[in-house]
């Protein structure tokens, strides 16, 4: 792996071995002491000019149980602030001696850019925009998987402000390329201007797609990037396309429910609901650190099975 | 890890030479390790062992069998994988069957590693460092079917099936269908 920018990055091939890598890590957590020495030496920044809590606090954790050393940059507290361009800042970052860059911004494809100014570091796309997260979307899969035994020949149904969100095409990439059946649910305000060329059904009512889903991603109205304006209220968006418990009854017995956070409950998703044991979002975040482990792991000079290397 | 599972991700492909213990000699090699652990040991009390991915693992159910057997008490059995502990790290695949599954917390534990083959003795050090996140153990002994030779760390084994002089270059299959040296091509 040089960089993760997208999940079309890796294919099945390349998300199998970081779901059967990140196996391995979930047991290392496990541990009376669940830190290995995996990494040491290597040096992994943050670099977020975009708030988080989830993602940041997540990879973090997942370079400290490696035993990475971890730099934190986050841009209202530094030199951007002056005017420093980005990509001053990254290069100033990389000379310090990183070996990996985890990017996120408010703007798609800067993470892809950042990864050609790099010389040697590894670049992760830890949210870009509109665009992709591909590290959620490999946690939702790994999550799902844990639950479900295997991804291929699931339904997987997306439902909420698809248009403002990376998580959904990175999810789309990703449970398709594993075989699973993928159907958007969502005003038509809130679907992306066009659907070209993804492999995806549309669903017009949330009600009568729910039964047939054997996922439902439940993701968030994306406020920050104005979705306000394309919904005609808060309420009205919760009444047709929240998850009311009252439309969970609707679903499988059988069915998960994923939430890749922040959770603002009662708009997209009701807060019994989201205490409910089928409601993965907890299980999510903890699964999220083994998952970025592997990837860092594969990055920085491991390998799995899948892709066979030859070693001296 | 079996060298011989190994073998792909070097390129080559292992190419036997001659059998130097059939499945009869192993299975009385580790009749002989069992009791010599319970020897050693005076019982069974205590007593976890461990095998490690994925060489030592069905050795240690073997032994652990065995040793339930004579001592009529049960001996914890578990697994361990040392992929992340390596100092040759990210030669070596992260295996998704090599799980690591210590069955208990180990510290006043008499640890029982079981390998396959002992070579240069990183795989050892290796699986030191990592028993030391499971617990302070009282002692850990070390059991290994085949010891080749050529350590390059201060390392022996307690319990050997067979000493094996071999050249760097060689390899050894260590099944518990027999002992086979050989090279890889």
């Amino acid at each position: 792996m040089t960089h993760l920018l997208s999940i079309a990055d890796l294919g099945r091939d390349g998300i199998e071995e970081v779901l059967s890598v990140a196996e391995a890590f979930a047991e290392v957590e496990r541990r009376p002491i669940p830190k290995v020495p995996t990494l040491r030496g290597r040096a992994v920044a943050t670099l977020f000019f975009e708030e988080s809590t989830r993602t940041r606090l997540s990879f973090e954790t997942a370079a400290k149980r490696l035993s990475a050393d971890v730099l934190s940059f986050s841009a209202a507290s530094s030199s951007v602030k002056k005017g420093e361009s980005i990509r001053d800042t990254v290069e100033t970052i990389e000379a310090m001696g990183m070996d990996a860059l985890i990017v996120r911004h408010a703007s798609a494809g800067v993470p892809a850019q950042v990864s050609r100014w790099v010389r040697r570091c590894k670049v992760v796309n830890g949210g870009d925009g509109w665009h992709e997260h591909p590290t959620q979307a490999l946690l939702d899969c790994f999550t799902v998987r844990q639950a479900k035994g295997a991804i291929e020949g699931l339904r997987v149904l997306i439902v909420g402000d698809i248009r403002h969100s990376r998580v959904a095409r990175s999810q789309v990439l990703a449970y398709s390329a594993l075989g699973a059946a993928v159907t958007l649910a969502a005003p038509g305000s809130l679907l992306p201007p066009s659907l070209d060329g993804w492999p995806v059904a549309v669903a017009g009512d949330l009600d009568a797609a729910l039964p047939d889903a054997d996922v439902v991603s439940v993701l968030r109205l994306q406020a920050e990037r104005g979705s306000g304006a394309f919904v005609p209220s808060l309420r009205e968006y919760a009444a047709h396309w929240g998850l009311t418990a009252r439309r969970v009854a609707r679903m499988h017995p059988q069915a998960v429910l994923t939430h890749p956070g922040p959770m603002i409950r009662g708009v997209e998703i009701a807060g019994d609901v989201a205490d409910l044991p089928r409601t993965l979002a907890t299980r999510q975040v903890t699964n999220g650190v083994a998952v970025r482990m592997a990837v860092l792991f594969l990055l920085l000079g491991g390998h799995g099975t899948t892709v066979p290397r030859a070693a001296g | 890890m079996a060298e011989r599972e190994r073998s792909h991700t070097r390129g080559g492909v292992f190419v036997p030479r001659s059998q130097i213990l059939s499945a009869s000699d192993v299975h009385r090699a580790l009749v002989r390790m069992s009791h010599e652990v319970a020897e050693r040991n005076g019982g069974l009390d205590d007593v976890v062992l461990i095998g490690l991915q994925t060489g030592g693992v069905p050795l240690a159910v073997i032994m652990a069998t065995l040793l339930t057997e004579a001592e009529s008490a049960a001996v914890p059995v578990g697994t361990l994988d040392v992929a992340f502990y390596r100092d040759d790290f990210g030669l070596r695949p992260v295996l998704p069957e090599a799980v690591t599954d210590v069955p208990c917390d180990l510290t006043g534990r008499v640890v029982v590693l079981v390998d396959d083959v002992l070579f240069t003795g990183r795989t050892i050090r290796a699986a030191l460092n990592a028993l030391g996140d499971f617990g302070r153990a009282r002692t850990v002994q070390l059991a290994v079917m085949v010891d080749r030779g050529h350590r390059e760390l201060p390392i022996r084994p307690d319990f050997v099936g067979k000493n094996l002089p071999t050249r760097r270059d060689e390899m050894v299959d260590v099944s518990e269908h027999g002992v086979v040296i050989g090279s890889l091509q």
